[in-house]
This record gives structure tokens, sequence and C-alpha cells, in this order.
């Protein structure tokens, strides 16, 4: 595995300038990408370019993000966490018993949260403790936490959440700017200062291109991996309250599929799914590319299953089209 | 360069998949939203709601839907609809309450929203289109095993389990109109749990307990099968009639061989005409849907809502030799 990931990456060229490395970095082809597909949507539907539409778009992508920025760090370090849409399951569930119990906004918050944060240390610790595979593991876990939600749910539904429960995932902060889009330009800067300007992010790097060296280095691996699971958890049970909020109401179906359209994110946003590698710029951009593709798509009333088709077309341009240059280049 | 020539082509493959033709801006824009794209069922009501169209002449009707039957890709389709400024959204929602955010804001923007099929919780509809009602239903299933029955016999049925709501309720009902056909006479109930094998042992019961049974009536579209199943092993193809509600596919075979003269099940063509109708009459028309009122809804006649918005369509649709070739490969 390391092998591959080797192939992927050469030493720095010192030949090129700052200017030209960036002007060839993933996150600047992403860019191009994006402004290509908002300006095939302005010309292809009058709809488009308008604010209140722009800002409903927001939804296709804002709490998927939200796990996608803590999945990046995690893919970096070389695991995966597929539970993530199960947690929110989950974390929605226990919300909903709690609402049963007249309990309040901030508890149902604390609530949602915990539930995401426990979910994720149990995921860290089989992983970590058990040194097992996170891949195995979260498809175990997958089933679990949804299993209870189901469980405790069967086909029924909780609702009567407090009003100002809405206010995450329906209110406004000011004009047309959702909570939730504050909530994801905040959680960018935080993750991408945590992950390019902190020690942990470099440790981060270290150990998806070399546990071992890393380990020897002196990072406490597991530790890292753990709190990375913890992360995800936490920022599940985040996007949890948000989706609850949005919807009103809990059923045990909450979020199904979710897992996968977060790992496409951050694969697309240029995290090297081997680990080692990746931006968080990377993952906002191509949070805004699917986000501007399925409601671009949607404006036009393409069938869904055309999306999909799409994005599996992008997503499988963008891992192939780096070995393809790499290819062509050693030619 | 060539990732990057490799990915401006790619945008504008993008943008020519996403460009097409504008929309003519006059006609009367009816959504016809369902649970997933795909679905022979929904299908059928799609082409129910092109015939509406035909006859009203100035609709175009928007079919469309998630690829998954989940609540999250409804809201992603009903924000793209209201980013379009539909007339009306015709849903057959995939849950009750979650999507009561978003059709609100819909009706916020002065969309005219109706669910039909699988309803919307009232504050998020202005009406709700059931396929039939429960006394319409426990009327047919009895009137369909007398109308092969003019000399009157011994009937049976072959229920879901003790605690189906829905079996329940139309056994009921069934029980209700019984005076209405004399010479009818209802030996017992037994349920088969919606299993095949268990429905198809209790048949074959039936029909040793009760040499002189005429008719199974089995509202269950499990149940149905088993039993025409078992009157087929059992030889009795000709005394024994097995009627109730069935799906056409299934049933192709009971029909084909006897064992059934004819079953009922609601017709999607009829449901997706209706839907459309009843759409373009309170969008168009001035119709108000109120507890009490009658709305037109073209040969379908004219639609009461009741205390809840809610109305029934019509009887059952019955399927027998004549027509179940053109329905079998619907649904």
């Amino acid at each position: 595995m390391s092998d591959a990931t080797q192939t992927g990456r050469s030493l720095p060229d010192r030949l090129t300038t700052r200017a030209q490395r960036i002007f060839r970095s993933w996150e600047a082809l992403l860019i191009v990408v994006a402004i290509a597909i908002f300006i095939a949507n302005a010309i292809a539907s009058p709809y488009f370019l308008n604010a209140w539409n722009l800002s409903d778009a927001t939804f296709n992508f804002t709490e998927k993000a939200m796990i996608a920025f803590a999945m990046a760090l995690l893919i970096i370090a070389g695991e995966i966490d597929l539970s993530v849409a199960a947690i929110i399951a989950l974390a929605s569930t226990a919300m909903g018993y709690a609402a049963q119990f007249g309990v309040d906004t901030p508890g149902l918050v604390l609530i949602g949260l915990g539930t995401g944060v426990l979910c994720g240390a149990f995921n860290g610790a089989l992983v970590t403790k058990l040194a097992l595979p996170s891949i195995v593991v979260t498809i175990g876990t997958m089933s679990l936490f949804r299993g209870i939600s189901f469980i405790v749910l069967g086909d029924g539904a909780y609702r009567g959440y407090p009003e100002s429960f809405a206010w995450f995932g329906q209110g406004y902060i000011w004009w047309v700017f959702t909570v939730e889009m504050l909530i994801f330009a905040l959680l960018a800067v935080v993750f991408g200062v945590l992950l390019h300007r902190t020690n942990f992010g470099r440790a981060v790097y270290a150990i998806g291109n070399n546990p071992t060296a890393a380990l020897f280095s002196g990072i406490r691996v597991p530790r890292v991996k753990f709190i990375l699971f913890v992360l995800t958890g936490l920022m599940s049970g985040l996007a949890a309250v948000c989706l609850t909020s949005r919807l009103g109401s809990t059923r045990p179906s909450i979020g199904v599929g979710l897992e996968l359209e977060v790992v496409t994110m951050v694969v697309l946003g240029g995290i090297n799914i081997l680990g080692g590698s990746g931006t968080i710029p990377g993952v906002v951009i191509a949070a805004f590319v699917m986000g501007l593709v399925t409601f671009g798509l949607g404006l036009l009333n393409v069938p869904g299953i055309v999306m999909s088709i799409f994005i599996g077309a992008l997503l499988i341009g963008v891992i192939a089209l780096p070995r393809l240059f790499v290819m062509v280049r050693g030619r | 360069m060539g990732v990057f020539t490799k990915l401006i082509g790619g945008a504008a493959m993008a943008a020519a998949m996403i460009a097409s033709p504008a929309m003519a801006q006059d006609n009367v824009r009816i959504a016809l939203v369902v649970k997933a794209l795909g679905i022979g069922f929904f299908e059928a009501a799609a082409k129910g709601a092109e015939e509406a169209a035909a006859e009203l002449g100035n609709v175009e009707i928007i079919y469309t839907g998630p690829t998954d039957t989940t609540a999250e890709g409804q809201i992603e389709v009903i924000n793209s609809l209201i980013a379009q400024q539909v007339d009306a959204i015709a849903i057959s929602s995939n849950d009750t309450d979650a999507l009561v955010p978003a059709l609100k804001k819909a009706m916020d923007r002065g969309i005219t929203v109706i669910s039909w099929d699988s309803g919307v919780a009232p504050e998020g509809r202005q009406l709700h289109l059931n396929p039939s009602s429960n006394p319409l239903i426990g009327n047919m299933i009895v009137k369909l095993a007398a109308d092969h029955l003019p000399d009157g016999g011994d009937v049976a049925v072959l229920s879901a389990t003790t605690t189906s709501t829905n079996q329940n309720i139309w056994i009921e009902e069934m029980t209700k109109v019984l005076p209405d056909y004399p010479g009818i006479n209802v030996v017992g109930t037994v349920y088969g749990d919606d299993l095949a094998d268990k429905s198809y042992r209790e048949a074959t019961g039936l029909m040793q307990t009760y040499p002189d049974l005429k008719a199974i009536i089995a509202p269950t579209s499990v149940g149905i099968v088993a039993a025409a199943q078992a009157v087929v092993d059992a030889g009795k193809v000709g005394q024994v009639n097995v009627t109730g509600l069935g799906l056409p596919s299934e049933m192709a075979g009971a029909i084909e061989s006897g064992a059934s003269q004819s079953f009922a099940i609601w017709n999607p063509i009829d449901l997706g005409y209706s839907a459309t109708m009843l759409a373009y009459e309170l969008s168009q028309n001035g119709a108000v849907a109120e507890p009490g009122a009658q709305i037109p809804m073209g040969r379908m006649g004219t639609l009461t809502l009741d205390d809840t918005n809610a109305g029934a369509m019509a009887d059952p649709f019955v399927y027998d030799a004549s027509n179940i070739e053109e329905f079998k490969s619907i649904f």
C-alpha cells in the first residue's frame, strides 16, 4: 500500500516556481471546473442566478461537507469511517428520544454531539486497541448504529422538536446566508488550520505516508487515529443536529447512503484515498462542485440517476487523471 | 499543461450536458414527484399525468424524483422545483414528516402542493389524494367474491397478521357491508402472517376444513398469490376462486390458470391522472382545499375532502383476464 502512495508523488521539482505549482495544483484545476459548471448552469437555466435559489442549493452539500472535513483527515491518516451516516441516524434518534421528554434545544444539541462522540470513540477503540482494519470495523458499526435506531423507532418517527431547534437547519444568519453555511465556513477554517498549520496536522500526514516511520519519530499513532475517529463522530453528530433540524423529524432511514457521498466529496477534493496527501481547500471546492452539479442538473430536471452517473464520471476522472498524467510524463 | 487542457475539455463536456433548450414559459408546469425514478408503478402514474396534461392542453408535466427512496433526495428535488417556480407539486412522499419544512417553503412561495398515494402530514400539503378508502376496499373485496357466486356460498378470509392495521380495518369494513350480499357466508378468517409458506398452508387448511368453500378473499398481496398456488396444487381450480388485493405482475399466473377470476388494486394511471387534474384545479381554477370541498378531477369524477383535507379517488380497480396482459408489465 505504501509503495502505491509513493508513485503518486514525486519530490518537489525545484525548478518550478511557487506560482507554477499553485497553477498546476489540484485545487486550481477544481476551481476551474467549479467556475465552468457555475457558468454552464447560469447559461442553461434562467433560475440559477438567484440568491435565494443558490442559498437553497447549499443544503445539498453543507451537512455532508461538515463530515467530509473530518473524513479528509481520517483518510489522509490511512483510515476510513463508513459508519458516519449510521451515526447520524443514531444521534438523531437519541435527540428525538430526548425531545419526547421535553429536553430543550441546548440539551438536544449536546445529546446529538455526545452520541456522535461516543460512536466515534467506539470505532476508534476497535481500530486502535484491537488493531482491526477500519473499513471492516465501520462497515460493522454502520449496521450496528442504524440497527439500534431501527430497534428504537421501528416504522415510527420522532416529531415534536422544540421550535427553537429548527434554527440550525432552517435558520438564516443574515439575508440569504443560512446557519448551516456559517457552520460550514467556520469548520472549513478550523480544519484548514488544524491540518495545515499545527503539529497534529503534520502528524496526520506522517501517519498516512508511513505509520512505522511516524511511530519511530515519536508520534503516538494510535492516539492520533483515535482522536480522528472521535472527531469524525463529533462532526457526524453535528451533521445529525443540522439534518434533523432541517427535516423537523427523525426516522431510522435518515441519511441513508450519505457516507458514500461524503467519501466522494473527499476524494474529489484531491485527498489520496490511500492516505498521505490532500488539502482542506480541495475538499471545500469539491463540496461546491458537487453542490453546483446536483443543483444545476436538478434545475433542468435531469433524472437523479444521470446525476449519479455524472458524479461518478467526475470522480473516476479525478482519480484517473493524475495517474494518466504521470504515465504520459514517464514516457 | 496536459491536465489543465483535459479538465477544460471536461468542463466543456459538463456544459454541453447541462445545456438544453429552454422550456416554454407560458405553460402551466405541474411537477409529479415520485418516491424514486425507475419504478413501474410511478412510470404508469406519469403516463396518467401526461394523459391529463393532453386533456388540459396547456400543461407541461415535470416527472421527477430521487434515485433512492429517501426524504433527503426528495427535498433536493423540491428545492430545485421551488427554484424553477413551478406552478404545482404533486408528490408521493418518502416521509410523512421530513418533507413538511421543504413543502411549506414551496407553499410560502406560491406553489400549489398536493400529495398522492403516500401522503404528507396535513401542514405540508393542501390536500391528499388516497387511491381508495377503507370502506371502498372492504366493499370491493367481498363484491369480487360475490360477482362470481350468483347463488351465494361459503367464503373465507386469508389475512396478513392478527395485528395488521390495514387488513383488520378492511375486514371490519367488509363485515359491515355483508348484509348487502345475501347468500355470501363468511365461514372464517385465518392469518398467513404475510409469509408465502404460512399463507399457503393456511389456504390449504381452509379447503380441507370447508369442503364447500367457494372463494378465498385475501386482502394482502402475499396471501393472494400463496392462496392461488394452494388452489392450483389442490386441483380445485374452478371450484375455489381466489380474490382480494394483489399486484398484476404477481397475479398474472393465477389469472391465466383460472385460480383467480379477478382481483383488485389501485390503478396507478388513474392516480397520476387525478393528481394532475387536482393540482391544476387548485393552482389555475381557484379551487380551494378545505374540509367538505368537492374538487373535480376529469374523467375520475370529483374528490370529496374529509377533515384532514384528504380524499379517496375511487373503488379499487379490478383486474381480470381482459386487462391483466396490459398491466402485468407495469407493476
